[in-house]
């Protein structure tokens, strides 16, 4: 990993980068106490991150069900989607009927794209089939909602793992879904190492079937220097035609302050201070 | 495959006959250029470092040092003659039998540690050198060369004052003065492992560097005056053959060390031979690096290219041969081919610069004879399509695939970018050919079971060999080849017996 580590970025090339990371953020709150007012704070945020006007947008906002039908009112019809974490989040230890409501129901308040976890129990226990089959009822539950499938790398613990769940996934999921690295409620993450071999996964899936399935990593990446790297491994490793929202997203929420203040260093020339940029309650 | 694959009934949709999808990279993000800017503080003109002062050789006459990205003049470099050697080796010899000699290790110690605290300190400025005089990428001198040849120097540090334990039982003393000759791919690094175990043990040293690449040396010479060192521990005399073969054949050498080809490694053993000198040759190499079917293949194809382009493979222990179980072979060359499509050649100053310049344009021309000595032989070539400098001496990163033991690129050792794929059905093919070849540094074992690590290992007549990674190198772990790749070992405990006599 350390050839993505000790690639320089600087001037122009590194401005274009941290934009292009911008557009893929999905601006992220999942907690228990979460409310419509928090909701409304993140909502604002993703729509305007900041006073430049030249700022783009993020990708989405990601919340719990609940919170669909109150995000919608503020991101409704505008560029910004509305992802919903579902399946029983963050476990997904529920009936597999109680899973695939939580689906419909998210997606019938308005939820563009469903995030959802694979269960580990029966993938841990070699219940492949069983694994694969759920996640088939999930895309069609979704009907013209995005998918994109969590596989819980920290459970999963093993590279081997974490690249036979990938095809798993990928080959029953639709062109446009996506896998993604975690739920963020575990104590390790996205790194380079588990995103370098999903992308490889998408990559070598990609070259055999023509089927294009976007990544996210989720949870851990707080720099706009980690955001980079992310950035270069997908453009040695996927190439042109993964940078950009509709393949990668990023699954943050203090990650987009980051990258907002070294946009404006690049502009300026000078670093800025924390306060200069809108935060919610607790920095999400 | 990898040892778990998840079966399920669905299959992977079939492409039914589209066309084959391709990745792009391209030009939608591209990297801006980000030059190394660091001050080398180069001198016009370099002098030889004899009995601890720079002096103008006898014959007053000097080369020129050019830069191999760019072929711009850099410096001027001393031309030692014979009586410059024999000046070196006059100081040396008084300064081992007076000073070195008799410092007990603790000392000797103290003097290791600050050379080696010293090149830290100046670590940036040598790393520049010494990209600019041999054409290496600035991350690789940066990351590597530098901070392990700071390593070899810490780590004999430690040894100076703990020689009891080297050969237990015995003392080991010096030898006295050695001569050492070294060469123009690692320049730093080989000065490293050539003056540090030497000092170590107590011995003076007359080194010469490779004619192509001596300004690291040189600087490395005032690093030494600011460290105090004794006056004619180290000497430094540069120049090309004939000053070497001064070096090795002088009579006050108690030892020979050489690192460099084969070819001259055996001119300097024919004219050592019955002389009672010493000798350790640590030669030339055309490793195997070997992929079974149950090897992580993105990973060994990350080690292939880094066994094979690393320093623009210009490496004794490179992997030059790919040895691939045949039922992989289609998938580890195709993305072996997309691999290279990302790696970057051009300007070594550029800090994002993968392959960098050639040493010099007699190895390009040498490296040029025996690719178009494949093609003719037969051997399907492979380069991606990148723009190179228009001036200075590069090569692209170059795949030969349907090769086998009867070509040329399979047998002899080009010291290029270059790497030419052979398959393999079985276990035992796979060591026989491997094996099949004058030389024996190095090999790499790729796969998931560890019993055939450990058969392989004790199989493959290699001085090393590296399982599941490649070109992993450390100041602890000895060195050295078997048949004609040399003998004797640099590096560990057995790299200070090779400069000790037992007693």
């Amino acid at each position: 990993m350390s050839k993505y580590t000790t690639r320089s970025i600087k001037k122009a090339s590194k401005l274009k980068g941290l934009n292009l990371a911008i557009t893929m953020v999905d601006l992220t709150t999942l907690e228990g106490k979460d409310t419509p007012g928090k909701v409304a704070s993140l909502c604002q945020k993703a729509l305007h991150p900041h006073d430049d006007p030249h700022v783009p947008p993020v990708a989405a906002v990601c919340v719990y069900p609940s919170m669909v039908k109150h995000a919608k009112q503020h991101v409704g019809g505008t560029g910004v989607k509305i992802a919903s974490v579902a399946t029983a989040f963050p476990s997904g230890q529920a009936p597999l009927t109680t899973r695939l409501a939580e689906v419909r129901s998210a997606v019938a308040d308005g939820a563009d794209e469903i995030d959802m976890v694979i269960n580990r129990g029966a993938f841990l226990a070699g219940e492949f089939q069983e694994v694969q089959d759920e996640i088939a009822a999930v895309v069609e539950a979704c009907g013209a909602s995005r998918l994109k499938v969590i596989l819980e790398v920290s459970e999963l613990e093993t590279y081997d793992s974490i690249r036979a769940a990938s095809f798993l996934a990928m080959e029953v999921i639709r062109p446009g879904d996506f896998i993604k690295t975690s739920t963020g409620k575990t104590s390790l993450n996205a790194t380079l190492g588990n995103n370098q071999v999903m992308i490889e996964a998408i990559r070598d899936f990609y070259l055999d079937t023509g089927v294009a399935i976007g990544m996210k990593p989720a949870g851990g990446i707080r720099s706009a220097k980690q955001a980079l790297q992310f950035l270069i491994a997908v453009k040695e490793t996927l190439g042109d035609a993964w940078l950009t929202n509709e393949r990668y997203r990023f699954g943050a929420s203090s990650l987009l302050n980051d990258l907002l203040r070294q946009v404006e260093k690049e502009r300026t020339g000078a670093y800025q201070a924390p306060y200069y940029f809108s935060e919610a309650a607790e920095s999400y | 495959m990898a040892t778990l694959t998840a079966k399920t009934t669905k299959q992977a949709p079939a492409r039914n006959g589209r066309p084959a999808p391709e990745l792009i990279f391209g030009d939608l993000w591209e990297y801006d250029p980000a030059p190394e800017t660091a001050d080398p503080k180069l001198l016009k003109r370099y002098e030889l470092f004899i009995n601890g002062k720079f002096v103008a050789p006898r014959s007053k006459k000097y080369f020129d040092s050019i830069n191999p990205a760019n072929e711009q003049k850099l410096a001027e470099i001393a031309l030692a003659g014979a009586a410059d050697v024999d000046a070196a080796y006059q100081a040396a010899h008084a300064a081992q039998r007076d000073v070195w000699g008799k410092l007990p290790g603790r000392e000797r110690a103290k003097f290791l540690y600050r050379i080696a605290r010293l090149l830290q300190d100046r670590a940036r400025e040598f790393a520049v050198a010494e990209t600019m005089d041999g054409g290496k990428p600035i991350k690789e001198s940066r990351d590597f060369d530098i901070p392990m040849a700071a390593a070899h120097f810490f780590y004999h540090a430690g040894w100076a004052d703990k020689l009891e334990y080297v050969a237990p039982g015995r003392r080991a003393l010096p030898l006295g003065v050695v001569g050492q000759v070294i060469p123009w791919n690692f320049p730093m690094l080989m000065l490293a492992w050539k003056i540090a175990p030497a000092l170590a043990m107590g011995n003076c040293v007359v080194i010469k560097p490779a004619e192509t690449t001596s300004i690291t040396a040189l600087k490395f010479a005032d690093l030494l005056q600011t460290a105090g060192l004794p006056p004619g521990v180290v000497n430094i005399v540069t120049g090309a053959g004939e000053t070497g073969a001064a070096v090795t054949t002088h009579p006050i050498a108690a030892k020979v060390a050489f690192t460099g080809s084969t070819e001259v490694g055996k001119l300097i053993m024919r004219s050592l031979a019955g002389s009672g000198k010493k000798m350790t040759m640590e030669l030339g190499g055309k490793a195997a690096n070997i992929i079974f079917d149950d090897a992580p293949i993105d990973q060994a194809v990350e080690g292939i290219v880094n066994g094979i382009f690393f320093n623009q493979g210009h490496v004794c222990c490179a992997g030059s041969r790919l040895l691939v179980h045949e039922p992989v072979a289609d998938t580890v060359i195709a993305k072996l081919r997309n691999r290279l499509r990302v790696l970057r050649v051009g300007d070594p100053m550029d800090k994002n610069t993968d392959l960098g310049a050639i040493n010099s344009r007699q190895q390009l021309d040498n490296i040029t004879e025996l690719v178009n000595s494949g093609i003719s032989e037969g051997a399907k070539m492979f380069q991606p399509p990148c723009r190179l400098p228009s001036k200075g001496f590069y090569f692209r990163p170059t795949i030969f695939t349907e090769v086998t033991q009867s070509h040329r690129i399979a047998r002899e050792e080009i010291f290029g970018p270059v790497v030419s794929i052979l398959t393999f059905r079985t276990v035992e093919e796979a060591v026989e050919k491997a094996n099949n070849t004058p030389y024996g540094l190095s090999a790499g074992v790729w796969t998931d079971k560890g019993s055939r690590i450990l058969k392989m290992s004790t199989e493959l007549k290699a001085g090393v060999v590296w399982a599941n990674t490649y070109n992993k190198f450390d100041p602890t772990s000895p060195f050295g080849g078997y048949k004609e790749s040399g003998f004797g070992r640099e590096g560990g405990r057995q790299g200070l017996l090779d400069y000790a006599k037992l007693v």
